[in-house]
């Protein structure tokens, strides 16, 4: 589904290198964690998937489901499927979380070329999908994010993710600021996506969430590449030693 | 060859981004051009007026005369030529419409094509089809949508008044300011002018003069008016000035709302429009008072576009009275308008609610005025101005209390939102208190729409422009919910529509 090959990427108004040569592959129906110190570049991939501005690619690719990625504009990557729920989810005053999700779906089926669905038939999605992540009606009143606790920010963020039901999910520290019963009905959220024909990148600082979200792969992300692959183990390994021998292996 | 290409492409986007362009192909009979004593007669008898109207109109006329138009404002646009306007235009077919058979098919596909159906209003005797549930309203409850009483003015004639019978009823009057100065010149004569004096500033007195038509309410004691009252004005022969003029009383203890829009044909001379707007609110009555201005607002350079100046006042003339007003301003290349209350009575309240976007190289100098007068009276200003593009924006309000004005009241707060870096967003604010118990709050904030919320929107799948569509509706929200229910959706849409191009 998506096929990473030597991506380099430096910020676009200064001389310097965040990926350095990252190559990854990840298929349908596969869960990949990564993993790796802070500043290591992790979040700086996210973005480049998503096709955010202030970051040039100097060399390698990305395709996904055959395309090449990076040539898209954000929304033809989210109406293609790509979702990524933000590490710093953002608020957007005055529009309520429903009415966001109503639009950014509309939009998506839109550029697909399907139909719109209809109000009813969208409230009940909605609240159907909010139910399983324990979010209330007066949540989705309020307005993107504002005033959102930590914990509801990446809640919210996973209720974008059920409605919209994207092909390729990116998950940015997700399990961060979230309380122990939160985490767990996040993860069931994540689980109940899991699916043969989605794959899920997730990253992460903490073993713990793993445990919760099992991975088929997981990968060690130092100074803007992956220096160790492996499976579940190797988040075991990672909680117990540290980054400390991989931070050498990259340099 | 590649030019002409180029031209038509322009053109198409043009006509794409202000969908009431059109004209329609229709003959008017026009005063001859200019302006004189004559054509103020002319204007007089065309109506059939009384005699003591013509000699008030001549009264403003002459104020007129020695009148300088105001420099005040930060709008800058060349000087107007007074002699090369029309000041009077009519659809030639329709003399003295009855009913709506009489009407030229023209006009009401008009009408139509602006997204009225006068036609199938009366019809359907008011079943208006049921609204969209707002996604706005988050709990799915069916939003039924009322009816609207419709006022449709063409040019310098009402055309059209809508459910008359049924306002008739409740004791409602809902007609053209000229059938009211045939009808009812007693309530006319007791209170045109007692708000906006004929002498009261430039376009006012010029209005005062030569104004053609306009809507007339009157709702009598302990009355609810049953639906939605609206006048729909419409510019479309060329060189014409539009001058309305509407009059709107709330007699004690009754309720009126009220909507006006505003549309325009694209045409590369500018056109004046100066309307005035008086309302009268008695004893615990309450009008409210919502516009949405779409006027062609000239092209991309500035060329072309509606001037509207405009001044609209109401007065809270008994106790406890209430005067509200909303206002989406996206339209004209240049605004100039300032719907003021005057809290007359003791614990009267005023409200000023407004949405004013500029783009392209549109002009607007907008804002209220809050006139304490009376004892314990409140008022409340919330402006939100939306600039993009090359466009300048200005807020100008005052707020004054009276010495008499024991514990006035006021809350006020601005916001400005850029959308890109050319652009200039202004708050002015005067304030004036001569009594110490006055409480006037102000805040003002000026903020740009982030690129993080421009990605976080593109990320789940907006384009740039639904983007900032949608941000710029969440920044108006709080004046949007003002509206009647009915307007809401196609304003926000109107919203988003106005900022295409806006970024990118
Ligand atoms: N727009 C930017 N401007 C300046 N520096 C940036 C920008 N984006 C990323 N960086 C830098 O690139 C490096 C990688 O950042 P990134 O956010 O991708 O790390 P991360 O692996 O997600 O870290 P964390 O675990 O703390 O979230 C950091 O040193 C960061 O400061
Ligand atoms: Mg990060």
């Amino acid at each position: 589904m998506l096929e990473i090959k030597n991506l380099h990427v430096k910020l676009a108004d200064e001389d310097r290198v965040i990926l350095n040569g990252l190559t990854l592959s990840v298929n349908a129906g596969e869960v990949h964690a990564i993993m790796g110190p802070n500043g290591s570049g992790k979040s700086t991939l996210s973005y480049v998937l998503s096709g955010r501005e202030g970051y040039e690619v100097t060399e390698g690719s990305v395709t996904y489901k055959g395309e090449d990625l990076l040539a898209m504009t954000p929304s033809d990557r989210a109406a293609k499927g790509v979702f990524l729920a933000f590490q710093y989810p953002i608020e957007i005053p005055g529009v309520a979380t429903m009415q966001f999700l109503k639009v950014a779906l509309n939009s998506q089926k839109k550029a697909r070329g399907e139909k719109e669905l209809s109000t009813p038939d969208f409230m009940r999605l909605v609240k159907e999908r909010a139910a399983k992540l324990n979010i209330g009606q007066d949540m989705l009143k309020r307005p993107v994010n504002v005033g959102f606790s930590g914990g509801e920010k990446k809640r919210a963020e996973i209720l974008q993710m059920a409605v919209l039901e994207p092909a390729l999910c990116v998950l940015d520290e997700t399990d961060s600021g979230l309380d122990i019963d939160a985490l767990r009905v996040v993860a069931d959220g994540v689980n109940g996506l899991r699916s043969p024909d989605r794959a899920m990148i997730v990253i992460t600082h903490y073993q713990r969430l793993l445990d919760y979200i099992v991975p088929d792969h997981v990968h060690v992300l130092s100074k803007g590449r992956i220096v160790k692959s492996g499976g579940k183990s190797l988040a075991l390994e990672l909680e117990a030693k540290g980054y400390a021998e991989f931070e050498s292996e990259a340099a | 060859m590649a030019d002409l290409d180029t031209i038509e492409l322009v053109k198409d986007i043009e006509v794409d981004k202000y969908k009431y362009g059109f004209t329609t192909d229709i003959e008017s009979d026009f005063a001859p051009k200019g302006l004189n004593e004559d054509i103020v007669k002319f204007i007089s008898a065309k109506k059939g007026e009384p005699a003591w109207m013509l000699e008030w109109r001549l009264d403003a006329y002459r104020r007129w005369l020695q009148m300088d138009e105001p420099a005040w404002a930060r709008v800058s646009f060349p000087k107007i030529d007074f002699q090369d306007i029309y000041y009077y235009a009519a659809p030639k077919s329709m003399a003295n419409p009855k009913s709506l058979d009489e009407i030229d098919p023209k006009l009401l596909e008009t009408y139509t094509k602006l997204g009225i159906p006068l036609k199938e209003q009366e019809i359907l005797a008011g079943v208006r089809k049921q609204g969209e549930k707002s996604t706005l309203d988050d709990d799915g409850n069916e939003v039924v949508a009322g009816r609207v009483a419709i006022d449709a003015v063409f040019d310098s004639v009402s055309v059209v008044t809508t459910f008359k019978d049924e306002l008739a009823k409740a004791g409602v009057i809902f007609c053209s300011i000229s059938e009211a100065l045939r009808e009812h010149p007693e309530l006319v004569k007791k209170y045109l002018g007692s708000v906006v004096p004929q002498g009261d500033n430039f376009y006012a007195a010029l209005n005062a003069a030569v104004f053609s038509d306009g809507s007339f309410v009157y709702v009598p004691p302990n009355t609810r008016c049953p639906m939605e009252l609206s006048t729909y004005f419409r510019m479309n022969a060329k060189n014409t000035g539009q001058f309305e003029r509407t009059l709107i009383i709330a007699d004690k203890g009754s309720y009126v709302s009220y909507l006006e829009g505003c549309t325009a044909p694209m045409r590369e001379e500018s056109q004046l429009h100066a309307a005035v707007v008086e309302l009268i609110a008695l004893d615990d009555a309450e009008i409210k008072y919502s516009t949405v201005q779409n006027w062609y607002p000239g092209d991309a350079e500035g060329k072309g576009g509606v001037y509207n100046f405009v001044t609209k006042r109401g007065d809270c003339r008994g106790r406890g009275a209430k005067i509200s007003w909303t206002q989406v301003e996206t339209g004209s290349a240049i605004t100039w308008k300032y719907p003021s209350c005057i809290l007359r009575g003791d614990n009267s309240r005023g409200e000023f609610y407004s949405i004013a976007i500029s783009n392209g190289r549109q002009q607007v100098d907008s804002g209220t005025k809050m006139i304490h007068l009376g004892k314990n009276t409140s008022s409340r200003i919330i402006s939100k101005g939306i600039a993009a593009g090359r466009s300048d924006n200005t807020y100008r309000g005052l707020v004054s209390a009276h010495r008499k004005a024991t514990n006035a009241r006021n809350f006020t707060q601005c916001d400005s939102l850029l959308i890109g870096d050319k652009c200039g967003a202004h708050t002015v604010p005067y304030i004036e208190a001569k009594t110490l118990s006055a409480q006037f709050e102000h805040e003002a904030t000026t903020s740009k729409i982030s690129d993080d919320q421009m990605f976080y929107c593109m990320s789940r799948g907006l384009s740039q422009e639904e983007a900032v569509a949608l941000i710029v509706n969440g920044f108006v929200r709080d004046v949007l919910q003002q509206l009647p229910m009915e307007f809401m959706a196609e304003t926000q849409k109107l919203i988003g529509i106005s900022l295409e191009g806006s970024v990118g």
